[in-house]
């Protein structure tokens, strides 16, 4: 037998040392921001992505409401704690122009999505995303990543990595009490500009 | 990454590769059994064994961690560990080097953040004697 005897060198093959490295973006920190003074935000980047019927939703549809988008996804347990704060969030405030949109970022699509939303009862729309969409946002590599979009379409917060349930509140709350743009460019119209009725 | 060590042994001989792995502190990953069917386990797979027949992968006991955002305790790896892959070289290997070639799957989570998985290349040489 000695023919099938492993050297001692054979038997502990030691091999590659694998490390696991992180993107660079994978190693910064959680980080959450408040909500921006108007002047230092930007128009959040418009895209089409398809819903659970297959309809095509954009981001401009919801021009005019406060848009609340979450990047997630089925395996990120940290996202998971975040979505029911978000479901409170839609049944409180849909009526009050607000929306929740979720981008789930699971390669499998549908098939890993559905019965994650069915067994969480997810009451918002939930969209699958794509590199490209993640790109447009900059590139989301850490999951979740949350922006709150006010209601002329532009970033006024963003929350990467798990937030307090609190900041995603206070957020809502104020930019849905921040008039609208066009409220605010009527009111930044010169009187002899108005015409009367 | 360091320099493979070569696996030798000559026909019908059962070889065993250790494959190193080191998580970056702060950071873990998933184990090979998680504790819930959404997270994506660590996977050692072969995509190309050569001269050699693939057999089971030992993985090390997972530690169950508590973590902020989970509700129950997790079965992680953290830090550093080992895989151990199990061949046999094959009957009518032809004597002289080769390579076995597999892919490491995994998914990696700090205390806030959760990062897509990904699919790391893992060689191993071999020598039939």
């Amino acid at each position: 037998m000695s023919a099938l005897r492993l050297s001692s060198a054979l038997a502990i093959a030691l091999l590659v040392g694998w490390f696991i490295y992180f993107s660079s973006s994978g190693t910064r920190p959680a980080r959450s921001g408040p909500v921006k003074p108007d002047k230092d935000r930007h128009q959040a980047p418009d895209f089409a992505l398809k819903d659970v019927n297959g309809q095509t939703v954009r981001l401009s549809d919801y021009r005019g409401k406060v848009v609340l988008l979450d990047f997630w996804a089925t395996w990120c347990d940290p996202c998971r704690i975040e979505i029911p704060w978000f479901m409170d969030l839609e049944r409180r405030n849909k009526d009050k122009g607000f929306a929740v949109l979720g981008v789930s970022m699971d390669d499998e699509g549908w098939e890993v999505v559905k019965p994650f939303l069915s067994q969480l009862g997810v009451n918002y729309r939930v969209l699958i995303g794509n590199d490209e969409t993640s790109q447009l946002y900059g590139g989301v590599d850490a999951l979740p990543t949350t922006f709150l979009i006010d209601r002329g379409g532009r970033i006024a917060a963003v929350h990467v990595g798990l937030a307090s349930r609190r900041d995603f509140e206070d957020g809502v709350e104020q930019l849905l009490q921040s008039p609208t743009p066009a409220a605010a460019s009527r009111a930044a119209l010169p009187a002899s500009s108005l015409r009367s009725e | 990454m360091g320099e493979p060590q070569k696996v030798a042994g000559k026909r019908n001989a059962s070889v065993q590769a250790k494959i190193p792995v080191s998580v970056r502190p702060g950071y873990h990953v998933n184990s090979n059994t998680p504790t819930d069917e959404y997270l994506i386990p660590l996977k050692l797979t072969w995509v190309s064994a050569g001269a050699l027949e693939s057999g089971s992968v030992a993985y090390p006991k997972p530690s169950m961690e508590k973590y902020e955002f989970a509700e129950k305790p997790l079965s992680v790896f953290t830090g550093n560990f080992e895989l151990v892959a199990n061949f046999k070289v094959a009957a009518n290997a032809p004597a002289g080097p080769g390579a076995a070639v597999g892919k490491l799957r995994y998914q990696a989570c700090n205390e806030r953040a959760c990062f897509p998985p990904k699919t790391a290349e893992v060689t191993v040489p071999y020598q039939i004697q």
